[in-house]
């Protein structure tokens, strides 16, 4: 506190020098104004939220009072040429898409974060920590560029090897046969796990460290490992936010546009495969909003838009409100 | 006994390796991305991609002018909207809603926007300006990152407003000075270092968006500066070039995608710089 003083000093006597500027009067509408003006942007910044859903649902209406709700929701049609549509191959596309990249992350979010928190020496943790958080600076168009011209042509020579080992397996192998293109569903989930991994274990690592020591230490004194104190302690306590920061990745890939729709492959054929071309709600809005020539078309895509809205709004309250929970609970921000 | 104590330290020693190899898994997707987009980025430098625009389909050369002017315009414009809104949004929430009932909503709700996927901005975008208006344009643009720049800003200027500490607060006020008076010459200029870190971060976030722009500023492949008109602009550059079988287009999308990298690794490591100078002087 001692060298903010003379700082203090300046700036109120500055403040001092301000209010002499002012008039009396004027001063008071002044206040008024800034108040106002606080008081403006912090609705509109508020109220953006709930006029998204307003005006995306007020645009899809031609195509909710074409097709319905119920239809349009387990319709498979998409044509363009008939003026039929139907949204759920693209639901499938983004569920499943979004749950392949949740089952790769949150595995490797978790040791990620247990690692800088717990294992690593004290030299390695914040470079580390940083690499993983410039992730998620990289934007996503950078990622579908390098998803599509340098990981899929990898990818593509990995894939015979997964036909031939899991796609043997009864069963689950019918998940893994298919062409080796390197691009599909599959490459999307694994593209997007990528770009959710810092999000959650970046969460993780907060409320890793809001467990209180006087716990974490009780069990190493007692002769806990590593993987107990994490597994039983710090798990257990910080079990709200964690599945908050989950919502908060799935929220992050339920959503993702541009990686998605360089390597999905774009096609709304399902196919029990993987290894198959797909595409999901946010990719077919990429790639058709701009060719819909008719009024049914376009409000038939923002349809699809509002039913994405639906699906990550839930997802996102879930996340905000569990991570908040631990927050207050431990009068720490996480 | 032995057998509990050797199942418990193979537990142990398994997982310590899984939970490194996660970690290196995470850095090395990093690398593999920086270095294939350096590699290529500095093949296709061109010093002509800074003077020319874009050439026609077909045509050999080199050209971006058009898109990096577009991106420029539309940045500012977006900083323009979002950084008055963004700062007054989270003044409003330090000095005035403090945490009450009202601003914990408002807390909430911009917490929950920070996470909106930017297509559906881009949509909301699209539904407001380019529908009504009845042309696609860098307008509506803007507001698309604006919108999606707004949340980092409030929640930033309301977190570093609430570290300023209330002795010069009480001090600006025990000399008369008018709220507005020790908000705008006190808290803001004790927090302007985090509040500026802010403004960078909620620009570094929009510098690589696509999606939205695709509903609102699309792409021009002439100069322009009309913000009532589709506007060139790196993001959908490289969105529409990398897909291209043209050679040079696919050289220019990497070439474009480094500069954006590279804008937002300065954009990060500056704020990261303010942001040290937040804790030091506190």
């Amino acid at each position: 506190m001692n060298d903010s003083g003379p700082a203090a000093r300046t700036e109120t006597q500055s403040a001092l020098a301000g209010q002499r500027a002012a008039p009396g009067s004027r001063r008071f509408s002044g206040d008024a104004f800034f108040h106002a003006a606080a008081v403006l942007a912090a609705i509109l910044a508020s109220v953006t939220l709930f006029a998204t859903v307003i005006a995306i649902a007020y645009d899809s209406w031609p195509s909710i009072q074409t097709f319905g709700v119920w239809r349009f929701l387990k319709s498979s049609e998409w044509n363009p040429v008939t003026q039929t549509f139907g949204a759920f191959p693209f639901i499938v596309g983004t569920l499943v898409s979004s749950a392949i990249a949740m089952i790769l992350a949150v595995p490797i979010s978790f040791g990620t974060a247990v690692f800088i928190t717990e294992i690593a020496p004290f030299w390695i943790k914040r470079p580390v920590a940083g690499a993983i958080e410039l992730l998620a600076g990289i934007p996503s168009i950078v990622y579908g560029l390098w998803g599509l011209l340098v990981f899929a042509p990898v990818f593509s020579e990995i894939e015979p090897w997964i036909n031939r080992s899991i796609g043997n397996i009864p069963g689950i192998g019918l998940l893994f046969r298919g062409p080796p293109m390197g691009i599909g569903m599959l490459t999307a989930g694994i593209i997007l796990a990528i770009m959710v991994l810092p999000y959650i274990s970046s969460i993780m690592r907060d409320v890793f460290l809001v467990v209180p020591s006087s716990l974490r230490e009780s069990a190493y004194a007692m002769g806990c490992t590593t993987w107990e104190v994490a597994w039983h302690i710090m798990l257990p306590y910080t079990r709200t936010a964690v599945t908050g920061g989950i919502f908060l990745g799935l929220g992050r890939a339920l959503g993702e546009t541009m990686a998605v729709t360089f390597v999905i492959g774009n096609s709304n054929m399902m196919s029990p495969s993987l290894l198959m071309p797909s595409a999901t709600i946010p990719s077919v809005l990429a790639n058709e909003f701009t060719e819909a020539t008719t009024k049914l078309y376009l409000s038939s895509l923002i349809y699809l838009g509002l039913i994405l809205i639906a699906i990550t709004l839930v997802v996102r309250f879930l996340a905000v409100l569990l991570i908040r929970r631990l927050a207050r609970g431990e009068g720490a921000s996480a | 006994m032995t057998g509990v104590v050797l199942r418990r330290r193979v537990t142990d020693v398994v997982s310590k390796i899984l939970m490194g190899v996660a970690t290196v898994i995470g850095v090395f997707f990093l690398f593999w991305i920086l270095w294939t987009t350096l590699k290529f980025g500095v093949a296709g430098m061109h010093w002509d991609l800074f003077t020319k625009d874009t050439p026609p389909p077909g045509f050999n050369g080199f050209g971006l002018r058009n898109a990096f002017v577009g991106s420029l315009i539309l940045m500012g414009l977006s900083l323009l909207v979002g950084v008055p809104v963004g700062l007054m949004a989270g003044t409003w929430l330090a000095e005035y809603g403090f945490h009450g009932r009202t601003a914990n909503a408002v807390r909430f709700i911009n917490d929950i926007m920070l996470s909106a996927p930017s297509i559906e901005i881009g949509l909301f975008a699209y539904a407001i300006v380019v529908a009504p208006m009845g042309y696609f344009s860098a307008l509506a643009g803007s507001v698309a990152l604006a919108i999606l720049m707004i949340p980092i800003i409030v929640r930033t200027t309301d977190e570093m407003l609430s570290l300023v500490g209330s002795d010069i607060r009480e001090a600006a006020l025990a000399l008369g000075a008018p709220k507005s008076v020790v908000i705008t010459k006190v808290t803001w200029r004790a927090a302007r270092a985090g509040i500026l870190t802010g403004i960078l971060i909620g620009l570094a976030r929009i510098t690589g968006e696509t999606a939205p722009l695709l509903f609102t500023a699309l792409n021009n492949q002439y100069f322009s500066t009309n913000v009532f008109r589709p506007m060139a602009n790196i993001p959908v550059v490289i969105f529409q070039f990398a897909l291209s079988p043209y050679a040079n287009w696919q050289q220019m999308a990497w070439a474009a995608a480094f500069i954006t990298v590279v804008f937002v690794l300065v954009l990060s490591i500056l704020a990261r710089w303010f942001l040290a100078r937040v804790k030091t002087t506190r």
